[in-house]
């Protein structure tokens, strides 16, 4: 009985503290959402928390497809947030909801916003009709992480896949997307990122062509 | 002439994140709106593919209610339920609780398509509908 009541004194003095943080918890919703003059994060200080994140994420998973996969969820979440921001800061608010134009705008606005460039090719698969692949020379995100050779097929590119998997899914073009490392000459760090769109939005686009 | 309005964010899997009502309440509709407001998210989505604006005026009628839509960049549907009322206030309206939302959403502690209970942004909301409904 004594070990209840303990517990739940605790409990009541976490829940006055919730209560008394909740009082300042104003300050978000009063924050600008405009662009800062320094929107800028030095690459350094984004590298060392990259890195972190690996090494914590290494611990916690058995094997590579695990590894790609917690990234891609960490991703998933800066990807829902980046996505809104940089379309309300767009000129004029809208929603995108084709695939191709989806994919330009990924390509195009999202990349400066979070890179500071644009990215280098856009490219749709010959093979099969529902691939496309987003390329980067060189992302500076990968930039100071090096990858052992027993662990090759392992690409860190997978956090920006998790990116641009949530925009695809905000834009109602969900699709399954996976980053390989595919170096060229001079260019060892060169990603890809391949989105593979499911088949209803497959369809969808179809049909809305077909209406046109 | 007693105005209210009942006003609703739903996430993308169709489950309401926020409700709330403005203006004097009459005890019946409660359950009635969210029946109205979740019929309506049908023309929504069907409104959603053709028309790359946020805006969605007036997407439903029923009975004296009409129910209009805005969706967000990221497919979360603002609705709001109101018996006659001028495009550009809903609108203006509308865009506020937008940035009202992102603001939430930039909170990394904050779930998205979870239900939002802040206290402050239940304040803010009411502060708008004061400022652009209920004049």
């Amino acid at each position: 009985m004594s070990l209840s009541s303990s517990s739940s004194a605790q409990v009541q003095s976490l829940l006055r503290l919730d209560t008394r943080a909740s009082k300042r918890s104003n300050t978000l919703l009063e924050q600008s959402v405009a662009r800062p003059r320094r929107d800028k994060v030095s690459l350094s200080a984004f590298a060392f928390i990259f890195g972190e994140i690996i090494r914590y994420s290494q611990n916690r998973v058995l094997g590579i497809q695990d590894l790609e996969s917690k990234l891609n969820d960490l991703g998933k979440r800066v990807g829902v947030r980046v996505f809104e921001l940089t379309m309300w800061r767009e000129k004029t608010v809208h929603r995108e909801s084709r695939v191709l134009q989806t994919l330009v705008f990924i390509n195009t606005v999202v990349w400066r916003a979070l890179f500071d460039k644009q990215a280098d090719s856009l490219e749709r698969s010959t093979e099969s009709e529902d691939e496309y692949m987003i390329t980067d020379n060189e992302p500076a995100v990968l930039k100071y992480i090096s990858v052992p050779k027993e662990m090759s097929s392992f690409s860190p590119g997978a956090f920006i896949s998790g990116i641009v998997e949530a925009i695809a899914e905000c834009c109602l073009c969900p699709a399954r997307v996976t980053s390989h490392v595919v170096p060229a000459d001079g260019l060892p760090l060169r990603t890809v990122i391949l989105l593979k769109f499911d088949k209803e939005v497959m369809e969808r686009e179809k049909r809305l062509e077909a209406g046109k | 002439m007693s105005a209210t309005y009942y006003f609703a964010i739903v996430g993308t899997n169709d489950s309401p994140l926020y409700e709330a009502e403005f203006g004097i309440q009459r005890d019946e509709n409660k359950y009635l709106n969210q029946f109205i407001v979740h019929a309506a998210l049908d023309l929504v989505d069907d409104a959603q593919f053709t028309n790359n604006a946020c805006f969605l005026k007036t997407v439903d009628r029923y009975n004296d209610w009409n129910v209009s839509a805005y969706v967000t960049p990221s497919n979360i549907r603002l609705m709001l339920l109101f018996e006659s009322k001028a495009d550009e206030v809903v609108r203006a309206f509308f865009m506020e609780c937008h940035e009202l939302y992102l603001k939430t959403l930039m909170n990394p502690f904050y779930e998205p398509n979870t239900p939002i209970q802040s206290l402050a942004f239940d304040s803010k909301v009411h502060a708008l509908a004061k400022k652009h409904l209920l004049l």
